[in-house]
Formats: C-alpha cells, structure tokens, sequence
C-alpha cells in the first residue's frame, strides 16, 4: 500500500517497528554484561549438577529410605528428578531477573534507556519478554538435560519415560516454571529498584514465605502455602497430582501467572509515574 | 528549538526549579549558567521527560521528549551522572543505544572515532576514567546525529586537549544549525563557548541575553573614588553624564565616565582625592554579583514559598560547605 508518493519522514508505522528495535537492543544488554552470562553458566551447572548429586543420593539411600518417601518418589520421579535439579538453580533465575533491571539504577543505565525509549512501559515489556524467552529456552533444555541425567540414576527405584502421562508436560514445565519465575523477580526488581534488597524480596518469596506458611493453623496454611508464587508455581513441572495437592498443575501455573502479572503491573505503573 | 514554559520542580518542599520559561534558538550555542544546587540539571532532567515538572512544561521542536518517535534522532543528551552500565563495554552501550533508533554499526565506530575512544571501545566502561566516561557520554549524545544537543557540564573531567576539543565541537555543530544547549557553572568557559547565555539562580530566570552583551553590561569600567567629600564629585560626575553609586564603605563607585576625566572634575572642583582607581570587574565576578543578588531576593522575598528558604547561603553553595567538615 505504501507507495512513493508518501512524503519521507512521515512513516506512518514508526512505532509499530519501534517494538522489535527495543527488544533487539535489550537483547544486546543482556548478552553484553559478563555477569549474566556467568549467571547463566551457573544456572545449568547447579541444575545439572544437584539433579546429578540429589537423584544419585536417592538411590543410594533408598533401601535405609522409609516406605512413604519411597512412595512419595515412586509416584512421581519426574518431580523428584527436576525438583532436584531446581532446588539451587532457581536461586540464580531470581538474581538475575532482578539484576537485570535493578542493575540498571545501579549504573545509572536506566537514564540512558529511557532516553532512547522514552515510552518506559515499552522498555520495561521489550525487557521483559527479552529475559523471559532466554530463561524459557534456556530452561527447558536444562530441563530435558536434568530429566535425562536422573531417569537413569532412578532408573532401579522408581522408574519412568518421557512418554509415560503427563511427563513431557512437566519437563517443558520445568522450563515454563524458570522463565516465570524470572519474571516474577524481574518485576519484583523494577518495584524496588536495588539489586541487594530486590533479590531479598525474591528469596524471601521463595524459600521463606513456603515453610513460614506451613506453621500457619490447620487449612489456613495448607491454602496460604498453595497459593504461594512458587509453591503454585512448581505444580507445573511434577508429571502425577499428589492427593493433597490443592491445585492443578495448571491452575497453579496460573496463579503464578496472576502473581507475576499483578507485579508487573505494578512495576508499568511505577515506571511511568516516578522520576528516573 | 527548546522552549521551557513555567518549569516549576519540587523535592519535597524544596524548589529545585521555579516557575522557569525560555527559548533554546538554533543555530548557536547556548550557555545554561548558574551555581551549584541552581537547578540547571534538574532543568536539563526536566526537558528529557526522565523528572516530571510539577507545573510547567518543556518541548523539543514543539514535541514533548516522550512523543518523539526516534527521540535520540531528535536530541542528544549529556547528563550530570553517568548513564552507563559499568559491566558493558563502550561498544555495545552503543550498540544497544543505535539499536533502539535503527541506527547503523558504522555509525557506531564513527563517533567512537570522533571521541577518541577507539582503543579502549572494547573494556568495560566500568574501568573507565572520568574522562573517558565523559566521552563515552559525548559519543552516545552523537550517535543518532541529533539536531538538538542537550550537555550537562560537557568539561567536567576532560584535560585541556579535550576541553578545546568540546568547545570546537560544539561550535561547530551549532554552526551547522542544531540547536546547542550546554551548561556550566564556570562564566569564564561559557564566555568563550556561548553566544547566548541564560542565567539561573536558586530556580529562578536571571539572565536571557547574548554573551557579548552579558560582558559588555557585566564588565563595565568602574572608577573607585575615595574622598572626605564623595557628595561634591558625585554630583559633579553626574552633572557632565556619568553615574554614581557611594557604597556603604564611603567609596564612590562611578561608571560611563573614564578615570582621567573624574581626576579633572575633582580637580576642577576643589574636592580631595584620596583614591582614584579605574577597575573592570572580571566576568566571573560579575556572575558571582548577579547570581549572589538572585540568591539575596529569593532569601527576602517576602511569599509564603520562599520563607523555608531563609537561610540562602548554605543552599547556594552546597558543596563547598560539604568538604569543609
Ligand atoms: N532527585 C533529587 N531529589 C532531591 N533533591 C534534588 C534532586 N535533584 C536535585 N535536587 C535539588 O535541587 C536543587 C537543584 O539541583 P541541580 O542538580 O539541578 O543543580 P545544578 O544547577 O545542576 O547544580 P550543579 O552546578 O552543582 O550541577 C539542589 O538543591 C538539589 O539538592
Ligand atoms: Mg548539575
């Protein structure tokens, strides 16, 4: 349609093509800072590692094991395998979606950014799906990896294959639940806007608030706990529904998805009203 | 061109900017002069849209900054603080910069050639001396080839060899037609960089003017008389054209009248002459007379805004009091 009696300069769709040049240049951002890629080395090595470490531990164990955790493995290897191999490297997921964009206040970056897109929320989105999309490819193939080292290790005790039900879905999960929860602390970052006190917040989320919630009284707890970013989030990479398991697989995905989103929200809000 | 409309900022209960308008005109370089804590930086914040004014507004061409579809094609910006990550290298800050705007590689290493930083475009910027950070910040100014070029404090940190090298660039750029809008708290810089000047203080709009008529008005030749009867030659002086103020230290300052014909009026009259001393007052001291004065009217006005402001000194001159403790 666009023909050359268009006057130059008057491109209609400039900021249509705006969108794909700032997701370009935070593709720049992220792969041109040392430490995360450091991150990232880190991230596979401790998953690969403890999926390695906890799953050996398992078997070797498993006759002095009693009959319930036992059953607990059995019923679900998949989630014992990849939970194994999360229990550290999720730590670096969230460092580094706050880093990412807390790191930006740090240096004074951010002025720079928005000076160069200065419709922030836009900045923050290209960011967003930038890190998010890393994380989800990245993870998932960890992921296969981590499955691929533990079914074998296991293999004796509580055996399982990728095609038995629900298990591909809780590999790809496995990585669903990484990049989600890189966007959950990639949030948590641009609200707080400090690297040390926004990886707290995310830790705390994460490893403090689930065992805190536990000593809740009774079905308080149970449904304080199940709502948890994480603890709803991680249904999604277990292939077997426990019993007491409030939650689908999901349902509990979503929740995480409505945590992360509130968040977020926040975070555009934030952006557009404070002073950089 | 840049215009500011009734920029007013507050932090707080602090006004960093106050009720400010002007025109940044194309086609010259235009110095943004004040004191420390004066409020060119938040000025210069306020024209990029990163601080929100609480009244006023400021446009760019007509444009607010946020509407500006490739903004760094329209404006180049220097800021007080870096803008930097400290872990990426001078190259792809850039790199990440020209994205943004669609702009080429090429042009890339072309403003790395032109700031100087070719050798060192692949360290980290984290490494880097004030210096270099400066001109890693000239160079992201440049980038996208701006018409407009916005420049906190452009020589903080360059030696003399860079100093001159700005200045050039600067003039050469306004020469071309952008619009250059830098700023300095050092009058004697500007007066050999700018050819227009707007004065600020605490805030306020002192000075509008073209820097030859700032000089010409600010460096005026004054004669110091000192005599037993400064009231004789006053009206002597005044009565053959030339003005005359009589300090509170008894010396008679007299200005449009040269020290020789003052020494005759005397002698004509009769009148002692204990001192006759012709002085013309260094620029830099007259930005100091004019801003202190700016700093003196905002200690006294007498509004209801200005009262928390009372103690004017200490506020205009932060950070000298800062090191002395
Ligand atoms: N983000 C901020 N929060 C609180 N106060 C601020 C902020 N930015 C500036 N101020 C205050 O506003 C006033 C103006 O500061 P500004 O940095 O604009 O001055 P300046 O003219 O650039 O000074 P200098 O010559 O030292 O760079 C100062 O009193 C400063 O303390
Ligand atoms: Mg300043």
């Amino acid at each position: 349609m666009t023909t050359a009696t268009h006057a130059a300069g008057t491109t209609p769709d400039i900021r249509k093509a705006g969108f794909g040049r700032v997701v370009l240049s935070e593709w720049t951002k992220i792969r041109s800072v040392r430490s995360t890629v450091w991150s990232l080395v880190l991230l596979v090595i401790l998953d690969l590692g403890f999926t390695a470490l906890l799953c050996g531990l398992t078997a070797a164990q498993w006759s002095k094991t009693d009959a319930a955790a036992q059953a607990t493995v059995k019923a679900d290897p998949t989630g014992t395998i990849l939970g194994s191999g999360f229990f550290l490297s999720q730590l670096t997921v969230c460092v580094l979606g706050v880093m990412v964009i807390a790191s930006e206040y740090s240096t004074g970056m951010i002025r720079a950014s928005l000076l160069a897109v200065p419709r922030r929320v836009s900045m923050l989105a290209a960011k967003a799906v930038v890190f998010t999309l890393l994380i989800f490819v990245l993870g998932t193939v960890v992921s296969f990896a981590s499955f691929f080292i533990g079914q074998p290790i296991l293999h004796d005790k509580a055996p399982v294959a990728l095609g038995d039900p629900g298990v591909l879905r809780a590999v790809v999960g496995g990585g669903l639940y990484l990049a989600m929860l890189g966007l959950f602390a990639l949030a948590l970052g641009a609200i707080i806007r400090h690297t040390a006190a926004g990886i707290t917040g995310v830790i705390g989320f994460v490893l403090v608030l689930a065992p805190l919630a536990s000593l809740l009284p009774g079905s308080l707890g149970k449904h304080v706990h199940a709502y948890l970013p994480s603890e709803a989030g991680q249904l999604i990479a277990r292939a077997h529904q426990a019993d007491t398991d409030l939650l689908t697989p999901w349902q509990g995905y979503g929740v995480f998805a409505i945590w992360t989103a509130v968040l977020l929200v926040i975070a555009a809000v934030q952006l557009r009203s404070r002073d950089a | 061109m840049i215009e500011a409309k009734n920029l007013t900022k507050r932090y707080g209960d602090k006004i960093a900017v106050n009720d400010l308008s002007f025109r940044v005109e194309p086609g010259r370089v235009t110095g943004f002069l004040g004191p420390n804590g004066a409020g060119k930086s938040t000025t210069m914040r306020l024209i990029l849209g990163l601080d929100r004014p609480n009244e006023g507004d400021a446009t760019i061409d007509g444009e607010h900054y946020r509407d500006l579809p490739r903004p760094l094609q329209t404006v180049g910006a220097l800021l007080e603080a870096r803008a930097v990550h400290t872990g990426r290298s001078a190259y792809n800050h850039l790199l990440a910069l020209a994205q943004t705007q669609g702009v080429g590689k090429k042009r890339i290493d072309e403003v790395i050639h032109l700031v100087g930083l070719t050798e060192v475009a692949r360290k980290r910027a984290g490494g880097f001396s004030l210096g270099m950070g400066q001109r890693l910040g000239i160079a992201a100014a440049l980038l996208a080839d701006p018409s407009v070029l916005i420049l906190d404090e452009p020589v903080n940190g360059l030696d003399p060899e860079g100093i001159v090298w700005i200045r050039t660039l600067m003039k050469r750029l306004a020469s071309e037609g952008r619009t250059v809008f830098v700023s300095s708290h050092l009058m004697n810089e500007m007066a050999v960089t700018a050819d227009h000047l707007i004065v600020i203080g605490r805030g306020r709009l002192i000075a509008d003017c073209s820097t030859e008529e700032f000089i010409e008005r600010s460096t005026e030749e004054v004669v110091v008389v000192r005599s037993p009867d400064t009231e004789g030659i006053a009206a002597a002086v005044e009565r053959e054209g030339g003005k005359t103020t009589l300090g509170e230290d008894g010396l008679l300052s007299v200005t449009h009248m040269q020290a020789a014909r003052v020494g005759e009026l005397a002698a004509a009259g009769g009148f002692v002459l204990h001192e006759l001393t012709p002085k013309r007052g260094s620029l830099e001291e007259a930005f100091m007379e004019l801003t202190r004065e700016s700093v003196e009217y905002g200690g006294t006005a007498a509004t209801p805004q200005a009262a928390p402001q009372a103690a004017p000194q200490p506020q205009a001159v932060p950070e000298p009091q800062g090191e002395t403790r």
